[in-house]
């Protein structure tokens, strides 16, 4: 048997085994859906109560705005009359939701309006009336100005379309190319499409980096390696690891992708009915859909997902091995923290650089820490889409693979020598000198 | 020889632990790998087994350096072994017999074949956790003979078997010395280096200090001390060619134990007994292994 065949056996069945645990399969399936109900639960909520119509009793004494307050599916206007007998204050909480009163004419008495109502009145219906008594009351300020003779009637037709047209500024932010060509670009988008990718960088390197610490510490204690060792080399055996495991963790990405992916448009599809969507995107109603798609398909996605490739590759092997070494040469968990508090201390840091970056992702900060080996894979991705110079992308990417492959090799050779010794733990020292070692 | 080690030498950061070993291995035979803990067999084995390389010195496996290759026609069982816990057991075999070389087919086949004769087919699907130590040394010995290898390292073997298990493991052993395979054997278990072993070297701080074959070692150690079984029921002899340690009556015979001084060859003291008494059994003592591991390890 040559040597990749047994590579491929070892790589099996790190998979192998991990896949068909039952905690991976749980943790798989089980997190989108979290995800997704941890979205949705608190929108879902909030229109909860909202089930069936409300009532609102409008008691308009002025008799202008009563018929502007169009019903909808979810608030029902009643009108009552002046000369109405029955009292709709008893009737508050039970058939009706809230009472309307309007006691005088707006323009000239803008607080003579109020709404009572036993619960809390949504924003969403606040709005909704504000919105239409004042628009009134603009239409009514500008019939009173057209009719007193001392205005031109043409300034005021054009007063009346600047009004209804609105003003509504949206600001464009550009980024001028090193060819000197400008691009739209979108601040927000960039900056979540960068957090999402650190993010998900930072934890595979501590969820997969750990797991590959805890396999080399299994077969320690387990005291397999030497069986092991035995008929396969130590490099094979750790490069299985690390390939297998680092396989797993992909598998799970891309489950969680899909599976999320599936889940969110479906809900979405599904409570899409434009009343629903009005009521959960509030404030949002501001986002301009165009300008979204726009900033979406001016992102340079294959470059993206090639460069995040690269770095989660490279960002991962390099932790790995240092927690294989480190794993390698210890007899039990207890003994790996002093090893493993400064490596996750780099990691934390890199971590919080990555957030601070995002504010500001041309600083000296980002610039720096995103050409550092240890701390590029995950500053290097929140800076991306921003749009940073090729080279600093392409000597982050050789500092970083360049100490990935010196890093492996004196990991290797710390590791062939540290999982058949047990007992006393060694300090660096001593691990540099097993480098040495035939 | 299958296997010769020339003077191998190996170094580690704070002590020598292997300085100039020399051992030759006949094939189709066990060799005992003897020595205190910490003298370096495991070292050795290591370097044997190609799991560790040595400083100098050369390792020849039929007269030619060993390589890479050769760790398919070896079978290694560590004395530091163990399996992964939570794998079925059958899992488990097949994945180690296939990563020493074996087809999927193969491996499968024979695993059959030695489960059945340890009789353990019904573990094939429980994991590792679940059974006794024993039964995991089971599923180890399969592990390491499984393979068909030519050289066999068992290090420790006995350790953690009971008596029937451990006699099974030895019969297993007898077997496939029969068969043709060679066996190193490395215990502390000095009996089973008597019944088993037609060659042992003992290490020493970190050198060879005695190898050779078994019955030798034994002839040469041998402490001058005689038994005879004499009848009568009295003995007042004293001769200067001996001297007596101790005597035992009963019944009409008197049995003795004595110790022969230098100048005297054994033939002559049993002359001198014949012809004084009437001599119903007598015989030399041999020393055991255990009487010579220590001799030659505290003498130093």
């Amino acid at each position: 048997m040559n040597r990749m065949n047994a590579l491929g056996l070892i790589i099996q069945r790190e998979y192998g085994t991990r896949v068909r645990k039952k905690s991976f399969i749980i943790l798989t399936l089980l997190m989108p859906l979290l995800m997704v109900a941890l979205t949705f639960l608190p929108l879902w909520l909030s229109t909860l109560n909202e089930s069936g119509v409300k009532n609102i009793a409008v008691k308009d004494n002025t008799g202008i705005y009563a018929p502007l307050l169009k019903s909808t599916e979810t608030y029902q206007f009643q009108v009552m009359g002046e000369d109405e007998q029955q009292d709709p204050e008893s009737r508050l909480g039970k058939d009706l939701f809230a009472i309307l009163r309007i006691t005088d004419d707006l323009n000239e008495n803008p607080g003579s309006v109020s709404l009572t109502s036993v619960k809390q009145t949504p924003q969403e219906l606040q709005s909704m009336i504000s919105n239409i008594l004042n628009e009134k009351v603009t239409q009514q300020k500008l019939d009173a100005l057209s009719q007193s003779n001392n205005v031109d009637s043409e300034a005021i037709t054009m007063v009346r379309s600047i009004v209804e047209s609105g003003s509504r500024i949206s600001l464009k932010t550009m980024r001028q190319g090193d060819d000197g060509s400008v691009k739209e670009s979108s601040t927000e988008l960039a900056t979540i499409i960068g957090m999402v990718f650190t993010v998900l960088i930072y934890m595979f390197i501590l969820m997969y980096g750990n797991m590959v610490m805890q396999a080399v510490l299994e077969e320690k204690k387990s005291r397999i390696v030497e069986v092991m060792v035995s008929s396969v080399k130590p490099v094979n055996l750790l490069i299985g690891k690390i390939v297998g495991i680092g396989l797993v963790g992909i598998t799970q990405l891309a489950i969680w992708g899909i599976l999320m992916g599936v889940l969110f448009s479906g809900l979405s599809l599904f409570i899409s009915s434009p009343e629903q969507a009005a009521a959960m995107s509030g404030g949002m109603s501001e986002f301009n859909m165009e300008g979204i798609m726009q900033s979406i398909t001016s992102i340079n996605w294959l470059e993206l997902g090639l460069f995040f490739v690269i770095f989660f590759i490279g960002g991962y092997v390099l932790y790995a091995s240092i927690f294989a070494m480190f794993a390698s040469a210890v007899d039990s968990e207890e003994d790996t923290s002093q090893f493993l508090t400064p490596v996750t201390l780099i990691i934390m840091f890199a971590f919080f650089a990555g957030f601070y970056s995002v504010s500001n992702p041309d600083g000296p900060l980002a610039f720096w820490a995103s050409l550092i080996p240890l701390s590029s894979p995950i500053v290097i991705m929140v800076r991306i889409p921003f749009g940073i110079p090729l080279w600093e992308k392409l000597l982050s990417i050789a500092l970083l693979y360049g100490t990935f492959i010196l890093i492996s090799i004196v990991a290797a050779k710390i590791y062939r020598v540290g999982i058949l010794m047990y007992g006393k733990k060694p300090s660096l020292k001593e691990m540099m000198k097993w480098t040495r070692y035939k | 020889m299958y296997l010769e080690t020339i003077d191998v030498v190996k170094q580690y950061a704070n002590h020598l632990a292997l300085n100039k070993v020399s051992i030759q291995v006949p094939k189709g035979s066990v060799f005992g790998l003897l020595g205190p803990n910490g003298a370096g067999k495991t070292t050795l084995i290591r370097i044997i087994t190609r799991i560790t390389a040595p400083d100098s010195g050369e390792v020849l496996i039929e007269g030619k350096p060993s390589k890479n290759e050769d760790v398919y026609r070896i079978g290694y069982m560590p004395e530091e072994r163990g399996l992964y816990k939570k794998m079925k057991v059958g899992e488990q075999a097949m994945y180690l017999t296939q990563l020493r070389g074996m087809s999927k087919k193969d491996a499968h086949r024979e695993l059959m074949i030695w489960f059945q004769r340890f009789d353990i087919m019904s573990w094939y699907n429980r994991r590792v956790e679940e059974l006794s130590k024993g039964m995991q040394q089971k599923v180890q010995f399969i592990t390491t003979v499984i393979h068909n290898p030519d050289l066999l390292i068992f290090d420790e073997p006995f350790s953690g078997f009971d008596p029937v298990n451990a006699d099974i493991v030895k019969n297993e052993m007898l077997r496939l010395k029969d068969e043709g395979k060679t066996i190193i054997l490395s215990t502390h278990n000095m009996e089973s280096v008597e019944s088993l072993c037609d060659n042992i070297a003992l290490i020493h701080k970190s050198e060879v200090v005695l190898q050779g074959k078994v019955f030798d070692i034994r002839k040469d150690h041998r402490p001058n001390i005689f038994r005879f079984r004499l009848f009568g029921n009295e003995f007042d002899f004293a001769h200067p060619s001996f001297t007596l340690l101790s005597k035992e009556s009963y019944h009409d015979f008197i049995d003795l134990r004595i110790k022969k001084e230098n100048g005297i060859s054994s033939n002559d003291l049993a002359r001198l007994f014949f012809d004084h008494y009437e001599v119903v059994s007598y015989d030399e003592e041999l020393p055991t292994m255990n009487d010579v591991f220590i001799k030659t390890v505290t003498n130093e």
